[in-house]
């Protein structure tokens, strides 16, 4: 079995998010990265899934040289090997992303045949475009299903479980499919301590793709206005405790 | 232009006041094949030749239109709060789940946008003319839904409950949680959490709040030794009184909150719990 899964390198935002000076994107200097939360799902899918059949597994991402970090995580947590499209570290949009990542996918299809799922994120953390795997899949003429909490090889197709208001509707798709995941997938592992020596020497393809005018165009970013919260003290400690219960009690809670 | 509507949900009712910017709309509907088919629909709204589509950004909302930009070739914005027709059309965006605003170009005759949920107010002007959609092309049924499958746990949902109690990192361990489930079972509440629990695995992905987790919008949030970050600030937009409770007063949610109590929750959480029961 052939598995692919695609990534993005995204800032730890933590409680505040702080812009550069042109507003064109967030200010990073004291914030560490990482890969979008699903596709840290979508990763510890493809490690099990190779695990469990055989095969080769492989993760790719657009992003800066520094995105060889989340290349060698993904790595450590069992992926086999690495391609990076190596930016300069400008924004991408999603059109661009997506032909960038097919020419690679189909670049180490035809050296190696074809990937039985290409896992993504259902969106990335940061820019939330909701269109790349979509786009990817379209262009491979492979099926497609987005959002999924659950998938299930059975043999040549796949039982996928995609996450709706009041319950999960089910897909069966033939194999091979695109796949874009949600957190909850799964609970990826942590890397251990040889899985991280391994990732180090595991191989890393770069590819230095052109980058295409951008059709959805970023002018500037913003900090949307506070939601009007003023926070009161209701104090510290336990003896706070009533004043939170008449909260509730206010609320018709009781 | 074509605007795809979702009878079910608010979201689709704000897409058509931002739809009617771009012409006189006609609506294609979201279950307009019954069971969903994402590329059946996909392929209706293309063979309508459309000027512009605009539709909810709801998961599926966005999927369908992913599906028509991959087809056409043409960009797509997701999640706007605001749009203005011209060349180029000028859009307004979410990122980071809501924590960030994007001003951006959209460079297309043919805008494709969804309007993120309760951003902008509700169309109240008369239904859009509907689209008839011939049978489906047996190639755009091969990604179609085959069954449904209902939530086997017998708790409070998470994004309908009208309390939460929800706890972070300070609960310190999955044991830690007991005092939390009390005071929900007291409340009838759903129990919540944040990411750094779920990763920790002392609660399953299902309780967890966030932009990767449950938006939820609850009478009342308790947050219980929950920092505050953007991710978890994402899920908590539509909540209408948020009381936290943190040792840190500098902490994140004891600024973004209503209500603030200093202090160890372990002593404070049970006080609540006690403090209800005498009521009662």
């Amino acid at each position: 079995m052939r598995v692919a899964v695609c990534v993005k390198r995204v800032p730890i935002t933590g409680g505040r998010i702080l812009l550069t000076e042109d507003a064109r994107a967030i200010n990073t200097q004291h914030l560490g990265f990482t890969m979008s939360p699903h596709e840290e799902c979508g990763v510890e899918e493809a490690v099990r899934l190779v695990e469990a059949n055989k095969g080769d597994s492989v993760v790719l991402t657009l992003g800066p040289p520094e995105a060889v970090e989340q290349l060698r995580d993904a790595m450590a947590l069992g992926i086999d090997r690495a391609v990076h499209l190596q930016t300069d570290g400008s924004e991408w949009d999603a059109e661009a992303t997506a032909a960038a990542l097919l020419e690679a996918i189909r670049a180490d299809e035809a050296a190696n045949g074809p990937f039985d799922m290409v896992f993504f994120g259902n969106e990335s953390a940061d820019s939330g475009g909701f269109q790349v795997g979509i786009r990817v899949a379209y262009a491979l003429g492979r099926p497609c299903v987005t959002g999924l909490k659950k998938v299930t090889v059975e043999g040549v197709s796949v039982r996928c479980e995609q996450e709706v208001e009041g319950g999960r509707d089910v897909y069966v798709l033939p194999l091979p499919a695109v796949l874009t995941v949600k957190e909850g997938l799964n609970l990826p592992r942590y890397p251990s301590v040889p899985g991280r020596m391994r990732a180090r020497s595991k191989p890393v393809a770069v590819l230095t793709p052109q980058r295409a005018e951008p059709r959805l165009e970023l002018v500037r970013l913003a900090v949307p206005a506070g939601q009007g919260r003023r926070a009161e003290s209701l104090g510290s400690g336990a003896a706070a405790a009533p004043s939170i219960v008449d909260v509730l009690a206010k609320a018709g809670l009781l | 232009m074509i605007v795809l509507l979702d009878d079910h949900t608010d979201a689709s009712r704000q897409a058509l006041t931002l739809a009617r910017k771009f012409g006189e709309p006609r609506a294609i509907a979201m279950d307009a094949f019954e069971p969903f088919a994402p590329d059946a629909l996909a392929s209706a709204i293309v063979a309508l030749d459309p000027t512009a589509v605009i539709g909810p950004g709801t998961e599926r909302g966005n999927e369908v239109m992913a599906r028509v930009a991959a087809r056409t070739g043409l960009p797509f914005a997701a999640n706007c709060t605001a749009a203005e027709p011209g060349s180029p059309v000028t859009v307004t965006r979410l990122r980071w789940g809501g924590s960030l605003l994007e001003e951006a170009r959209l460079h297309s005759a043919r805008p494709l946008i969804t309007v993120a949920p309760h951003t902008v107010p509700a169309d109240t002007g008369p239904p859009p003319q509907p689209v008839e959609v011939g049978a489906a092309d047996q190639r755009d049924l091969v990604v179609c839904v085959s069954e449904h499958v209902q939530p086997s746990n017998g708790g409070v949902s998470l994004a309908a409950a009208k309390v939460i109690v929800s706890g972070g990192r300070g609960v310190g361990s999955k044991e830690g949680f007991a005092i939390i489930e009390e005071l929900a079972g007291l409340l009838g509440a759903a129990v919540g959490c944040s990411r750094a629990v779920t990763s920790a695995g002392w609660r399953p992905h299902s309780d967890q709040v966030g932009q990767t987790g449950t938006k939820v919008s609850p009478e009342v949030y308790i947050a219980c030794g929950i920092s505050g970050a953007t991710q978890h600030m994402a899920g908590l937009k539509g909540a209408k009184r948020i009381v936290a409770i943190n040792s840190d007063p500098q902490a994140p949610l004891m600024l973004n909150a209503d209500y603030t109590v200093t202090g160890d929750l372990k002593e404070i959480v049970p006080a609540i719990s006690a403090e209800i029961r005498k009521r009662r």
